[in-house]
């Protein structure tokens, strides 16, 4: 999947939240359709609901008005589509979960480190002679503070979930 | 009772109406077959290809309006198929291809005659379906069929394994199926057909540019109505061409880059165009920016996503054509429109100033036979009613401007993809659908060969096609391109080592006529067409330097056209 920062002249970032019937082959019909027409992705992920029956599918891109009407209308055609939402049409809370490793082999780095963690309210989830793995939650721009905050100790790995999102208040989307 | 899968499916398409099965065996599919040969309900079709069982599938569509119904077999069946159902995607057919599949236990295995089929037809089908359960067979034949013949029809893809069509299920048929995903919308928004109404009291200088969705919606008579209700010329596309009489006075032709003068003209100059089941392809628009740059734009159309994608409009409704044009007209009766006389008049004086230019007149060269004379000839022969398929170049355009259709699923041609080959086996569709209709494949030396081992199958299935073989030693539209674009440089466009096509047809068991000089044509055309049982295939030698005007070269606009 083609990774850009966006800019203004490239668009609004979109969250577009989509209930899609829980069959084989669902994820790849979206994937396929953004590959097929052009359309960007800065992040897509899928898991299914309290109804098994039925996947939420979270996409964020970005496009100019013309394009996020085209993405999605395209969307809502997909046979296996039951039902979406742009979520940035109104407020709406976006989460992305972050599992970063970084070297802490010296008891400087360990204190350091769990300075961060408090200060970002992220948690310690796995610990060893040499590393600590910390789970974060945030928005995406949270998270990259938080990546960028290791100025002296060595990121080993990180894993990002992509963004979820729901609407604010009682609205709710729902068959 | 219980049945296995093959007997399942072959119940169920009788079940659903199904005539006939245009397909090709093969060992993924060898359960179906035998079941076939057990039924008297539905008639197999057997090809010589798979993407003739598609096309074929596809001609008897365009023809009847009801769903073309494919059998192939796993891998190379399946791959084979491709390029029908694209062409079928791209023109909005109703067809269900029922493609055979390894057994369950072998997917994912690179099985003998294994292929992804879901995945391969994914991008150029409207839905598909892997059926891994007889217990969901019928019920899945079933939504396929409801898809692809709703909404903006297209085709749909059931693959299903081999050893779902030797299990055993009870089997009850499906009578109704509803999806919560899948809803089309039918009746068009009343405060937009409001509004739709409101412009065309307003306007001065109207204009319809209808499409293939007036044709596969049957709404062409809501169409006329309408027509005459506004007093407004009526363009086609060239899918759409038959869904207004080519008669009517009210007609200015097909639009677009091989559109006709008073056509693109008026598209270019009128204050309100009314697009009804066409969706602005490049094609037809030439130079976007340009595109009927004076116009305010109603759209109507039953996929919304293809309203807006190329052209801003005004007012855009969604819905299925007829239904929209219906209530089009009662709120016309209701608002107590009247149209603008003397707008009218002046609009209609201008049109006819365009109409004096003549621009599909041409030059006629004593010795030379002109494929436009060809087909005016073959448009008067069969009194302009034949059923005239084609394959895809200039005698495709030509067979568009010169044979003037009055009736909609009249032309079947390849609009959007654009498939050479086409022609022929769609033209088998259509006459195993009317057997004693007159049915013509207007093709091209080039094209005819992309698919001539079907006059094999005609022969075996009876078929009496004419063929009516333009044969310039071109692949002309190319060769034109290159006249225009490429300094002359006819790279690869010269048809070398043709076959005797008479030989070649008479090989077959059929009728080969060479026609050579244009005084000849015209018997020519009267023999073959008296032969009522027989395919006849007519080997044109025409002008090989003659052009496709009017053109709308590349990135123009529309009133740029290059005329002859």
């Amino acid at each position: 999947m083609k990774q850009k920062t966006k800019t203004d002249e490239e668009g609004m970032r979109h969250i577009i939240s989509i209930l899609m019937e829980n069959e084989a082959g669902a994820l790849s019909r979206v994937a396929g359709l953004f590959s097929a027409r052009g359309y960007n992705i800065e992040s897509l992920t899928v898991a299914p609901t309290e109804d098994v029956t039925l996947s939420r599918m979270t996409v964020v891109t970005w496009g100019s008005d013309e394009i996020i009407e085209q993405i999605t209308k395209q969307l809502n055609k997909l046979v296996d589509v039951v039902k979406l939402v742009d979520l940035t049409e109104g407020p709406h809370i976006e989460r992305e979960m972050l599992m970063i490793k970084v070297r802490t082999s010296s008891n400087d780095s360990r204190e350091e480190v769990t300075r961060l963690v408090d200060i970002f309210r992220g948690r310690i989830i796995d610990v060893t002679a040499t590393s600590y793995t910390i789970e974060l939650t945030g928005t995406g721009d949270k998270l990259d503070a938080f990546i960028n905050a290791f100025e002296k100790t060595p990121i080993l790995e990180t894993v990002r979930s992509g963004i979820s999102g729901i609407s604010r208040g009682a609205k709710n989307l729902h068959i | 009772m219980k049945l296995t899968g093959a007997d399942i499916l072959t119940r169920f398409l009788a079940d659903e109406g199904v005539e006939f099965l245009f397909g090709y065996p093969g060992g993924a599919v060898l359960h179906i077959y035998d079941a076939i040969d057990r039924q008297d309900r539905i008639k197999h079709i057997l090809v010589r290809h798979e993407q003739a069982a598609t096309h074929a599938a596809d001609g008897y569509a365009r023809s009847t309006g009801k769903p073309g119904v494919v059998l192939v077999t796993s891998g190379p069946g399946a791959t084979n198929a491709v390029t029908g159902i694209a062409t079928a995607y791209m023109d909005s057919i109703p067809m269900v291809v029922i493609t055979g599949q390894v057994p369950t236990h072998l997917i994912g295995n690179d099985a003998f005659q294994e292929v992804d089929a879901v995945g391969i037809t994914r991008p150029c089908v409207k839905h598909n379906f892997l059926v891994k359960d007889v217990k969901d067979l019928a019920l899945t034949l079933k939504k396929a069929f409801y898809v692809a013949t709703t909404g903006r029809p297209g085709p749909v893809v059931v693959d299903i394994p081999k050893d779902v069509t030797a299990d055993s299920v009870d089997y009850v048929y499906p009578k109704e199926i509803t999806m919560r995903s899948y809803n089309p919308v039918v009746k068009g928004h009343t405060g937009q057909i409001k509004r739709a109404v409101k412009l065309m009291a307003a306007a001065k200088r109207p204009m319809l540019y209808t499409g293939g969705g007036v044709i596969l919606d049957n709404a062409h008579k809501e169409l006329a109505q309408l027509a005459k209700k506004l007093n407004a010329p009526v363009t086609n596309t060239s899918m759409g061409l038959g869904g207004f009489p080519a008669s009517d006075k009210l007609f200015v032709g097909m639009l677009g880059m091989h559109g006709t003068y008073e056509a693109n003209m008026a598209i270019s100059n009128c204050d309100l165009m009314i697009a009804i089941g066409a969706r602005f392809d490049d094609r037809v628009t030439g130079n976007i920016e340009k595109f009927a740059p004076h116009a305010k734009i109603i759209h109507i159309d039953i996929d919304p996503a293809s309203i807006s994608k190329n052209v801003k409009v005004d007012v855009p409704i969604v819905g299925s054509v007829s239904d929209v044009i219906k209530s089009l007209l009662r709120e016309i009766k209701a608002s107590e429109f009247k149209p603008n006389k003397a707008a009218a008049k002046g609009w209609w004086q201008q049109i006819d100033e365009w109409r004096a230019v003549e621009c599909l007149k041409y030059k006629t060269d004593g010795d030379k036979i002109k494929p436009q004379f060809a087909l005016e000839t073959l448009y008067n022969i069969t009194k302009g009613d034949a059923y005239v398929t084609s394959d895809v170049g200039q005698h495709q355009m030509w067979a568009a401007q010169y044979y003037r259709f009055d009736k909609p699923r009249r032309w079947i041609n390849s609009g959007g993809l654009g498939t050479m080959g086409f022609g022929l086996p769609a033209a088998m569709g259509v006459q195993l659908a009317f057997p004693k209709a007159t049915v013509a494949c207007v093709t091209g030396e080039g094209s005819i060969q992309m698919n001539i081992q079907e006059l094999s199958s005609c022969m075996q299935h009876n078929l009496p096609i004419k063929i009516v073989c333009l044969n310039n030693g071109f692949l002309g539209m190319v060769r034109q391109w290159q006249e225009f674009f490429y300094d002359e440089r006819y790279s690869h466009s010269y048809m070398d080592s043709l076959p005797d096509f008479v030989k070649l047809a008479e090989a077959y068991g059929h009728v080969g006529i060479q026609v050579t000089k244009p005084e000849d044509v015209e018997a020519a055309m009267k023999e073959a067409f008296k032969l009522k049982d027989r395919l006849v295939f007519l080997d044109i030698l025409t002008d090989p330097e003659e052009n496709v005007y009017p053109m709308v070269p590349a990135g123009a606009g529309l009133d740029e056209m290059i005329l002859i």
